[in-house]
């Protein structure tokens, strides 16, 4: 365990040194995939199905294009296994006859001149046997037209506690809701981009922007049928992920690779373009919430039913991972010992939907406090009273029986948010202003939530992960870990745990380009787990690293300087050579998670949050500005306050984004607002100033006591900024986006 | 970029006299000012292959805004940013201002032209409405002549207009309003900046005592193309502005715009924010 002192007398962790990519990326000097130059490149665009589903008749070329100098790969031409190597063994990289859904790939077709592969676009027709086809949750669920499995549903999950329907006849009160949380786009600045060269004698190499190589590699080896040595995948400077770039980058690395290979190991490049990103690659699960409760008058939660169900899309792909953790949040952070959730995720013909900042559950937390808004509101109490008094406190439990050993300080965080954003004065002050004013309504509310880190339940264990640290030529140290540098700022943290632990300067710390032939798997880069759990796997290396040079002889045990460190690296590596150190993930101990009845410790750590946001609506347009944005979160030790605050006021505005402007408009279950032009984002002149709080109770098996926090942020906003509108028009919010149409319907009936 | 450029030519004229001849040929070249709407188009692959007409080569398309007699004069290529630094334009014409600075960001309003707005056609044009407000007369040459129309005359339809594809837009004339005017212009968008109207009001009117002398009330994303509210506008002409005028003209106008429903807005939403833009501008002007 790391030594984690109060007050901190750290080196590195808690300070701000200059990001390690920085320099790079604002000289333009840092090479993004679609930079880099491939001698005698071919361009390769993906050939897509136009309706949601159908059995694939024929492929035509038509004349008007010479098509002799083409690369064409169809189903036909793939090497190995037409599947896409996930959670379930369903999805094909090309349509070889049933087609699912209105972006599915079904041809590729490579030239070197990038102009004439977008004209040759429009000669490719592609004969269907239109079927009917499944749009919405409620088809899905029909039974009518079973697409997957017997009865359309990817996967369930099933939490119990006590027995709610002992509690319902003789509860007090009784509060119903339904809500609606619809798709978004994840919508990284640099879109998905690849470069393939393959070849049945030099094996596959990819190159790309994406945030978890390993992934792509164990997508690559079936299709191809090659061990792993012979699939290479290389992360190139990355342009943002969100989670659009776990799980997706396979597809177009695939396509890429096969064209490659048919075109006899000629590069390969695909990039997509915001229209082909936008209509064909993965978005948040649109989920469907009701939630039942039963309280006591005083306010005191005494059952809760909650059903939810995602739209998975077309495919399995992540969706029943998604679905887990909008279970583990669905129940906010209350003490409730009468609860039943039940979630599943189900097929629709749309594109599959995919991992998003997140991860399943923004959607349940956006329900849950919605609805204890809602109960707040049937029963006459403040929703700050009704919070406190249902926190989880020390000893209280869990819907699946996670026993708090400490106090999560929930109430603690609660009040600092209130305060910094004079929360109780502006409830007053807004309900006198919005009594005598019609003309702008004005409203302030909160969010209240918790954020599991790290992989879900088990996941960690079965994830395994391997990260370690070399000695560099000049006497510093080299990271060697797979995880991705896509924004958030990892390189930096990494490098500073590892100076820290080191004791040396943290200039002397550098980080391998992730490459699957040179850096361990350390698992994606993904659940907020990338500080957290491999920083930590990082700390322990190093630490070891460091025993090594000491039990050697080539430094001292107690303390040394950078230059000392330096010197005895360079004199270890003359004289015994390279050095490296791998170590672990490690489980902490007391740490049981039952996935049969999904009871015991989904996540090790928790980061605890309350966000309250103050809004303005002008009446006459119905459009919301939010004017203060106060985030106060608990998420163990800060390592890099620049970044963490970066993290925080990032993922507020992609949520305000979600909240209120973000409508995915599908039809034929995809996306038709395909252009920035009317996918609206706000911009800075639509987000407020975010004012972001700290607070720091170190755990115990974070490196220095750091948690996750990259997704936290992406939870609460959503539901603050809806129970500020909620308070402003008074009446009940219960969907997203919350477009101005949408207020002016509400308050206009 | 989704086109095979291969396929585009561009034509460079020096003087209008051979552009014009050159617009005279069957098919006529496509006019290119700003390009920033064509170039969306052409990104997305939904551009024309065939010929355009470079209008940057052409020094008689671009001179500075001047005064002649009672207007403002607009070349071909004035763009957004030219106005908005006018002091004229800023003095006599202050809804030219606020439109060119909500359009776009400063690229798109260094490089974007009126004439372009205009021609454009798009219902959402934020530029068009100010102008039309204003009386402008839009001058257009071919090889054959040149006309002047009324810019509230130009449009026929969605994406129509009367401008034959062989004329240019070579100059736009904007008559100085009186100055005992009340103006008002206001863009709903989608977001506060870089966004797309989806209802939009440029007004003018023009009291004498409470007597309506003269009113004009233009619409953008409301009707398929800009349009200005005629039969409001005659219900509210010459008469005495009070709370009944504006109820009786707001009926009118609510039978008058039958808005369209699209991807950005609902035509329930747009009714009723027009209703309420309409509104807002004649309380305005009542309580002057
Ligand atoms: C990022 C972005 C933001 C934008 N924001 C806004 C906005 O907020 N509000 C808004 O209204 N618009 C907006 N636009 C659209 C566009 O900028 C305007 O419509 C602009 O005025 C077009 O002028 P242009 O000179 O670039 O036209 P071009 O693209 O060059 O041409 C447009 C059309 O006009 C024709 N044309 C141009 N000049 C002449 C002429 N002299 N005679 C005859 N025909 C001619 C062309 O043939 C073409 O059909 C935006 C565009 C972009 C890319």
């Amino acid at each position: 365990m790391p030594q984690v002192s109060s007050p901190p007398t750290f080196q590195w962790i808690g300070r701000n040194p200059p990001r390690k990519e920085s320099i790079d990326k604002v000289t333009g000097r840092a090479l993004y995939i679609d930079d880099l130059k491939f001698e005698g490149v071919l361009y390769g665009k993906t050939i897509r199905s136009a309706v949601p589903r159908g059995i694939l008749k024929n492929i035509s070329f038509l004349p008007g294009v010479p098509w002799g100098e083409f690369t064409i790969v169809t189903a036909k031409d793939i090497p190995g296994k037409n599947i896409v190597s996930l959670i379930e063994l369903d999805q094909p990289f090309l349509v070889e006859r049933e087609i699912k859904h209105a972006a599915e790939p079904i041809a590729l077709i490579a030239h070197p001149d990038k102009g004439l592969v977008e004209k040759a676009m429009n000669f490719v027709k592609i004969d269907v046997d239109e079927l009917p086809a499944i749009l919405t949750i409620d088809e899905s669920l029909s039974g009518k037209n079973i697409q997957w499995g017997t009865d359309n549903i990817f996967k369930t999950f099933h939490i119990r506690r006590g027995d709610p329907d002992s509690i319902w006849s003789k509860a007090d009160v009784v509060v119903e809701g339904e809500y609606w949380t619809g798709a978004q786009e994840q919508l990284y600045i640099e879109p998905q981009g690849v470069v393939a060269v393959a070849s049945r004698e030099k094996g596959v190499t990819v190159w790309g922007s994406m945030q978890c190589p390993f992934y792509v590699q164990k997508g690559l080896k079936p299709l191809f049928d090659l061990p792993e040595d012979k699939v290479r995948v290389i992360y190139t400077v990355t342009g943002g992920g969100f989670g659009g770039k776990e799980e997706y980058p396979t597809l177009p690395a695939a396509h890429a690779a096969l064209l490659s290979w048919k075109a006899g190991g000629q590069p390969v490049k695909i990039i997509y373009d915001r229209i082909e990103d936008m209509w064909a690659t993965t978005k948040r699960h649109p989920c469907r919430t009701r939630i039942k409760s039963a309280f006591s008058r005083d306010g005191k939660l005494a059952a809760l039913k909650i059903d939810a169900t995602m739209d998975g899309g077309a495919y399995a792909t992540l969706s029943a991972v998604v679905l887990s953790r909008g279970t583990l949040h669905s129940f906010g952070p209350y003490k409730c010992e009468h609860a039943v959730i039940d979630t599943r995720a189900v097929f629709t013909n749309s594109p599959p939907y995919g991992a998003f900042r997140g991860f399943g559950a923004p959607q349940t937390i956006f329900a849950i406090e919605q609805h204890m808004d809602r109960a707040a509101r049937t029963l006459g109490i403040e929703p700050d009273e009704l919070r406190l008094k249902n926190i989880l406190r020390k000893g209280d439990a869990m819907p699946t029986g996670q026993i708090m050993k400490e106090d999560p300080g929930v109430d603690g965080v609660l009040k600092k948010a209130l305060d910094e954003s004079n929360y109780l004065e502006k409830r007053r002050a807004y309900r006198e202003h919005n009594h005598a004013d019609s003309r702008v309504k004005k409203g302030v509310g909160f969010a209240l939530f918790f954020h599991g880190a790290g992989f879900t339940g088990s996941g960690e264990v079965f994830l395994d992960s391997k990260a370690g640290v070399e000695l560099t030529a000049e006497g510093g140290v080299r990271i060697l870990s797979a995880n991705t540098e896509i924004g958030q700022g990892s390189f930096t943290t990494h490098s500073q745990i590892v100076a820290e632990e080191l004791g040396i300067s943290y200039e002397m710390v550098e980080v391998a380009t992730p490459d699957t032939a040179v850096v361990p798997n350390s698992g994606p880069t993904v659940a907020s787990r990338t500080c957290m759990v491999v920083g930590e796997i990082l700390r322990k290396a190093a630490a070891d690293l460091r025993e090594v040079l000491v039990k050697s002889g080539h430094l001292p045990g107690g303390r040394h300087t950078p230059e000392e460190f330096r010197r005895a690296a360079l004199r270890y590596r003359e004289t015994q050579g390279e050095l490296k150190v791998f170590s672990k993930y490690q489980p902490p101990s007391g740490i049981h998670w039952d996935d049969k009845t999904y009871t015991g410790e989904a996540y090790g750590a928790y980061a605890w949050a309350c966000y309250v946001s103050d809004v303005e609506i002008d009446m006459t347009t119905c459009q919301v500005e939010v004017l203060d944005f106060v985030a106060v979160q608990e998420v163990g030790r800060v390592i890099h306050p620049v970044i963490a605050k970066g993290q925080i006021e990032g993922g507020v505005a992609q949520a305000i984004g979600w909240a209120l402007y973000e409508n995915v408009v599908l039809h034929q279950g995809v996306m038709q607002n395909i252009q920035l032009t009317n996918y609206i984002l706000p911009t800075t002149a639509d987000t407020p100033p975010i004012r972001v709080f700290f607070h720091e109770h170190p755990y115990p098996n974070g490196p220095y006591g750091a948690k996750g926090l990259g997704e936290l942020p992406m939870d609460g906003p959503a539901p603050a900024i809806a129970a500020a509108v909620a308070f402003a028009i008074d009446r009940n919010i219960a969907s997203i986006p919350i477009l101005p149409e949408t207020i002016f319907e509400a308050t206009n009936g | 970029m989704r086109t095979y450029l291969p396929e585009f030519d561009v034509v460079s004229p020096r003087t209008l006299d051979e552009a014009l001849r050159v617009l005279s040929q069957n098919p006529p070249p496509t006019p290119l000012a700003g390009g920033t709407d064509l170039m969306v188009l052409m990104n997305a692959g939904q551009l024309k292959p065939g010929a355009y007409l470079n209008l940057h080569s052409i020094s008689d398309l671009h001179r500075p805004i001047e005064e002649a007699g009672k207007e403002i004069v607009f070349s071909a290529l004035t763009t957004y940013s030219e106005a908005r630094r006018h002091p004229l334009v800023r003095r006599c014409l202050p809804m030219l201002g606020i439109a060119a600075r909500e359009i776009g960001a400063l690229q798109i309003q260094s490089r974007g032209t009126w004439a372009g707005n205009i021609v454009n056609a798009s219902p959402a044009a934020d530029g068009v409405p100010a102008l039309m407000a204003y009386d402008t007369r839009v001058e257009l040459a071919s090889h054959s002549g040149t006309r002047t129309v009324n810019l509230c005359d130009f449009y026929l339809g969605y994406k129509k207009t009367v401008r034959r594809p062989d004329e240019l837009i070579t100059a736009i004339r904007i008559s100085i309003p009186a100055d005992r005017r009340i103006e008002y212009y206001r863009k709903v968008g989608t977001r506060k900046f870089q966004a797309i109207s989806k209802v939009l009001l440029a007004g003018v009117i023009v009291l004498e005592g409470r007597r309506v002398e003269k009113i004009r009330l233009v619409f953008a994303s409301v009707m398929p193309f800009t349009y200005r509210a005629r039969q409001t506008e005659s219900i509210l002409q010459g008469r005495d502005i009070d709370s009944g005028l504006i109820a009786e003209a707001l009926d009118v106008l609510k039978q008058e715009l039958n808005p369209i429903d699209d991807i950005r807005s609902t035509a329930r939403y747009r009714l009723g924010v027009a209703a309420r833009l309409f509104e807002e501008f004649l309380q305005k002007a009542r309580m002057k």
